[in-house]
């Protein structure tokens, strides 16, 4: 990883992540409803090059930048300035700009068009970042995206992860549910899959490519695992009796997955093409919600073994258990951070169900909301904002909450229960 | 005006002029891999067949088909036994014809956890009808979890409705 050369820049940026924008056709919308105490001033200019064209793209960063809650947006002195202008630094400085964007947007000979910028330390008055992108029209977006990752980047020492997708099922009537991904900013929602049944469960691949899931088409649960780009499925998990909760090894060729088709809900192996089905644990309780740990040698599980429903953890070949909750008597859903160091998960207490984090080395639970009906916490790939279903006036939406509880963000489709939310890994 | 810009140049310019040594993720026209292709698939479920009239007519026992279940708990209530003893019989007198029992769970809690609570619930069911004759081939037990509530308020009135074990014969699954 690059190391952030903007250190006093770094210094205060304390908080956190995320990964949203908002834009007129969205179909699932966004609402900050807090930032972080120390926000970075950064200008984004106007960027040169045919005004429609540059507006947009300016406009995605500007957006994924607001919304991340870790920027605070300076109007430029100057306008518009491109890559080869000559920036004048003091006057961005005497606004309060400790960083300044330049960039234009130019169309290719094949149609395709050229997004370049530059990134400028006002008080060093040096460049901190440069580079180009060259996309086709409908993907200009993702441009966007990425020079705003390029832009978080250098000014936070984390990657950005404005490029990223969610996956997330929608409730839209009675018999209609559609599991969706979207650009990380909720635009660009397309459907997966459609079905009269419910559909819970989805989790990606390592590599961003498939996702397996739990669908009822069958009026029974079944794990399929789907290629996103041809749409082929296959049945990774059809048992007698339920099949349910899959989770991918971090190699990406096997899932986890819960089975009752030898008694009682209890977790097994198998391979992504459905082969190779091998039992892991042998109790006689309720085993479910595996999660492999990012080196893969552990799976974390929720098990009633003890009474109530805590997480736990086993070898990811089988052998001894460890209790990893203890406090409170409903602790589900284990989810790994991607450093491997926290958890994320769903307890109880006060009559609701919240969003908490442990440090796995110190065991130290914070819970990070009030709400009442939380559910599916899923990590972004960078480790700084944790997206849940939650539940607002009878209706499901979703939730994105900075690993420190300071930056909220929720997402909500105008018409229709969201849930099941899934962040997906980094483009590759 | 149009201006006609020589992309390879300014990738040049843009290299030659990065004035920082850890520029890491400077980059020339690096494409953006095209990612829009999520291609949707749409699934059409099962379609049900006609069912012997003593299973779907109203005045028949048989047509009743869901057992319901106390907050927390997995037992059948006395209350349950003769419908679930009816059920029995009729499996054991109708051999060719197979049973699907769904468990259900109010909507508290998670969803995966609750599909597990679920299937205790179809398992209490399918065990009894086993013990009554029914043959261990003939009945599935699977669990719906919170996924299909047959009241969606959240009271405790229609909570008690949704934890539920329900009965469906070949034809209906």
């Amino acid at each position: 990883m690059t190391r952030p050369n903007f250190r006093r820049l770094r210094q205060i940026a304390l908080c956190c992540a995320a990964a949203f924008s908002l834009a007129a056709q969205a179909q699932l919308s966004i609402e900050v409803t807090g930032a972080g105490a120390n926000r970075i001033p950064v200008t984004i200019a106007d960027f040169g090059g045919e005004a429609g064209v540059s507006r947009a793209l300016t406009s995605v960063i500007r957006g994924d930048l607001e919304r991340s809650g870790m920027f605070k947006l300076v109007d430029q002195a100057q306008s518009p300035l491109t890559e080869a202008s000559t920036v004048d630094f003091g006057a961005a400085r005497s606004r309060g700009a400790d960083a300044v964007a330049v960039g234009s947007i130019g169309a290719m000979a094949d149609s395709r068009y050229e997004s370049r910028f530059r990134l400028f330390d006002t008080a060093k008055q040096s460049q901190l970042a440069g580079a180009a992108f060259v996309t086709g029209t409908p993907q200009l977006r993702a441009a966007g995206h990425r020079i705003a990752d390029v832009i978080y980047e250098k000014l936070t020492g984390e990657p950005g992860v404005f490029s990223t997708r969610i996956a997330y099922v929608v409730k839209a009537g009675v018999g209609r549910f559609e599991l969706q991904i979207a650009d990380a900013d909720g635009q660009n929602a397309q459907a997966a899959l459609i079905s009269k049944e419910p559909i819970i469960s989805p989790a990606w691949s390592p590599d961003g490519g498939r996702l397996a899931y739990v669908s009822f088409e069958n009026k029974k649960p079944v794990v399929y695992v789907h290629s996103l780009a041809t749409g082929k499925r296959i049945v990774a998990a059809n048992f007698k009796g339920s099949n349910s909760a899959p989770t991918w090894s971090p190699d990406g060729r096997k899932l986890a997955v819960v089975l009752t088709k030898d008694g009682g809900s209890q977790l097994f192996t198998v391979n992504a093409d459905g082969s190779g089905v091998q039992r892991l644990t042998s109790s006689g309780a309720i085993d479910t919600e595996p999660q492999f740990s990012r080196d893969g040698q552990h799976i974390y599980f929720t098990s009633d073994r003890g009474g109530s429903p805590q997480i736990y953890r086993i070898g990811a070949g089988g052998g001894e258990v460890q209790r990893v909750t203890f406090e409170g008597s409903y602790n589900v859903t284990p989810r790994l951070s991607p450093d491997g160091k926290s958890m994320a998960f769903i307890t109880r207490g006060n009559g609701g169900f919240r969003l908490a984090v442990m440090d796995l080395a110190s065991r130290q639970v914070q819970v990070l909301t009030d709400s009442y009906k939380d559910e599916s916490p899923s990590f972004a790939p960078n480790g700084r904002m944790i997206l849940i279903a939650t539940e607002i006036g009878g209706r499901g939406v979703l939730s994105a909450v900075s690993v420190d509880g300071r930056i909220k963000q929720r997402l909500s489709v105008a018409a229709g229960d969201v849930r099941e939310p899934a962040w997906g890994p980094y483009q590759k | 005006m149009k201006k006609l810009i020589v992309p390879a140049l300014l990738a040049l310019l843009i290299a030659g002029c990065g004035s920082s040594p850890d520029t890491g993720a400077e980059q020339s026209g690096a494409p953006v891999e095209g990612r829009d292709g999520v291609k949707t698939v749409t699934t059409d479920g099962v379609s049900g067949v006609k069912l012997p009239p003593e299973l779907t007519d109203p005045k028949s026992i048989l047509s009743k088909r869901s057992v319901y279940f106390d907050y927390d708990k997995f037992e059948i209530k006395p209350e349950h036994k003769d419908l679930v003893a009816a059920h029995a019989k009729f499996l054991v007198n109708n051999r060719q014809f197979k049973m699907l029992i769904q468990g259900n769970t109010d909507e508290r809690g998670s969803r995966e956890y609750n599909i597990a609570l679920g299937q205790k619930r179809a398992d209490a069911v399918k065990k009894a009808l086993v013990l009554l004759g029914a043959r261990e081939d003939q009945v599935e037990s699977v669990s719906l979890g919170e996924e299909k509530p047959s009241c969606v308020d959240q009271s405790e009135a229609c909570w008690a409705k949704n934890r539920r074990g329900d009965m469906l014969y070949s034809g209906e699954f």
